[in-house]
């Protein structure tokens, strides 16, 4: 491992973006997501890159939309309301198979809401917020290293797969700052990309970057291969971490932020002897059922855990599929759930499911 | 024998779709012989937007991207910025770059993004069967202003070139029609003219084109050149409204 920094989670997607090759950041500014733009701002002219605040958060994707359609590496940035004005922009990507890296740092909402962190656009990154039927790879790192080594991750499946990935993170994560270890050299993979725009130069067939077939047979056989795509990566590149699963009983499910408040409550009720685990998707979409079936021999409940209403336990019921009960805990509007009311929770799920059973 | 006329190597031998009198396939034409004339095909990416035009790059033999409604001055900046050494043009009816991206057209313009935009101008939405445009004229029927366009109830026209030229950013704009031969020829050289500020790396420059659309207009294709004469050259004066002196 190479040299180590003191940095801001959003510094760090950005300084691993550039370490992974992208030159090119289109985006448009908003809380609490905007250093990475400052920063790109300050880098990527010296990177010999282009940094181009656009008029729009639309206009900004669509930027990314040509940029990818030449094959660089390109990346944009916002945060939820933000996010919800390039979902136009996230379903044409997808329908043209143009990789792109969109960072998604989110805030509280709906509408304009507030700046603090949330989780509640987990719905609109896994599901698709945009039209059609389409997915894009979501990553939701839980550490300011996490988001370092992700993101640079996120520019090889972008490639891999020509699909749009999103760093699905939360306004704690984008503003904390933590030690990273930086690589002294990045796992950059190369791809060739001869789909890419660049002007045939006379030399070869003319390409085209579209995503309208308006022969419904042509856009089904489309939709057809898309899907195949899809079900590919959710063989290949589902991941996840299992914290503390040894001998566990309960298991708390929970991503990013929210998965390392969690990890302080498994140490404490461990030490009242409650056996208790952690399920950390790392991908959310894929979302990684296999890790259920790993623990679901030892665990008696489970609880989901999120700064939202409960959105990611949809895919957790559909991963326990009624073997066993899920419990919910949320906050919203930017309040953060605390160590001590999950605490309460898993005490209450013990006596319940464990001491009674 | 030789060959004084044909199909210019740009234009793929493909039969279009428009409508019998519809003037997009003369500014097709007229485009790709400019990008004959100029030696760029192997070099060019187009971009083609949401309209009738959607499908233009079944037509056009250079890389094309199908741009979102609206956005392809943004998929243009994207391409440019990635590779200055393409030339990257749009081609945009007035639904596209004047109604739901009028954000994207003026910031390219003001950004002075060294990028080329053909605009059709016909003041009507021709693929979604003749809805008002913001370059529908005043009294003009459509099916969305069936007695009419009104000041008081739909706003005026937008003059598009006159708009952008108020800009610091563009480098050249010309209005140009393709009512009859004279002014196709004008419109030719405009294009030319166009394409060569962006090869010099001169920055952002914009031809509109006065165009017809027959279907919507419930007008013959002889009426229709007509009409473009006679009502839309005095709301749409054809001319040069930025870089008229530049010489490249």
């Amino acid at each position: 491992m190479g040299r180590k920094l003191l940095m801001r989670g959003n510094e760090a997607i950005a300084e691993a973006a550039i370490r992974a090759g992208c030159l090119y950041y289109f985006g448009y500014p908003i809380t609490p997501q905007t250093e990475i733009a400052h920063y790109m701002a300050r880098k990527l002219p010296k990177a010999g890159g282009v940094f181009l605040q656009a008029e729009s958060e639309v206009a900004a994707i669509n930027m990314v939309y040509g940029a990818g359609s030449t094959g660089a590496r390109v990346m944009t940035s916002s945060s939820s309301p933000g996010i919800s004005l390039k979902q136009e922009g996230l379903s044409y990507l997808a329908g043209a198979q143009v990789p792109a890296v969109v960072v998604n740092i989110m805030r509280a909402g709906p509408g304009l809401g507030g700046i603090q962190p949330s989780q509640s656009d987990y719905f609109q990154a896994c599901k698709g917020g945009g039209h059609g039927d389409y997915r894009q790879i979501v990553l939701a790192p839980s550490s300011v290293q996490e988001l370092y080594e992700l993101t640079v991750e996120a520019f090889n499946l972008a490639d891999k797969y020509r699909i749009v990935v999103m760093i699905l993170g939360d306004g704690i994560l984008g503003q904390m700052m933590e030690v990273v270890e930086f690589r002294d050299e990045e796992p950059v993979e190369h791809y060739e990309k001869p789909w890419a725009v660049t002007g045939h130069g006379n030399n070869r067939k003319q390409n085209i970057i579209t995503s309208i077939h308006l022969d419904p047979a042509v856009l089904e056989k489309m939709n057809r291969e898309l899907q195949k795509k899809y079900e590919l990566i959710k063989q290949k590149e589902c991941r996840y971490e299992l914290y503390r699963h040894e001998e566990a009983e309960l298991f708390i499910v929970a991503y990013g932020t929210v998965a390392r408040i969690a990890k302080s409550v498994i140490e404490i009720a461990r030490r009242e002897g409650i056996k208790v685990g952690l399920i950390r998707p790392i991908t959310l979409w894929p979302f990684p059922a296999e890790a259920f079936d790993k623990v679901m021999d030892m665990a008696k409940a489970f609880l989901t855990v999120e700064m939202s209403s409960g959105q990611m336990i949809e895919d957790v019921l559909l991963a326990v599929n009624g073997r066993r009960r899920v419990y919910f805990h949320g906050r919203m509007g930017g309040m953060v759930p605390v160590r001590d009311d999950i605490l309460e929770i898993i005490r209450r799920m013990y006596d319940e499911h464990v001491r009674k059973g | 024998m030789a060959v004084i006329f044909q199909r210019p190597n740009a234009l793929k031998d493909v039969s279009m779709h428009y409508c019998p009198g519809c003037t997009h396939g003369i500014a097709h034409r007229l485009v790709a012989e400019v990008l004959d004339e100029l030696g760029i095909e192997g070099k060019t990416v187009g971009i083609s937007s949401v309209g009738c035009s959607y499908n233009s790059y079944d037509y056009f033999s250079c890389d094309m991207i199908q741009a979102p409604h609206g956005r392809a001055p943004a998929v243009a900046t994207g391409v440019k910025r990635c590779k200055p050494d393409c030339v990257v043009f749009t081609y945009q009816g007035d639904g596209d770059l004047a109604a739901i991206g009028t954000a994207e057209i003026v910031h390219a313009a003001a950004r002075g993004e060294n990028i080329t935009v053909i605009f059709i101008n016909n003041t009507i939405y021709g693929m979604t069967s003749g809805q008002m445009a913001p370059t529908t004229l005043l009294n003009q029927f459509t099916t969305t202003t069936p007695y009419g366009r009104i000041a008081e109830l739909h706003g005026f026209p937008i003059n598009v070139c006159e708009m952008l030229a108020t800009l610091q950013g563009p480098t050249y704009i010309e209005r140009a029609s393709l009512h009859d031969v004279k002014h196709i020829k004008k419109a030719k050289e405009a294009i030319k003219k166009a394409f060569k500020v962006q090869l010099a790396k001169l920055g952002f420059s914009l031809v509109e084109l006065l165009s017809t659309c027959p279907t919507n207009w419930g007008l013959s294709p002889v009426e229709s050149m007509t009409r473009i004469e006679k009502e839309m050259i005095p709301q749409y004066p054809i001319g040069v409204f930025k870089g008229e002196n530049l010489e490249v």
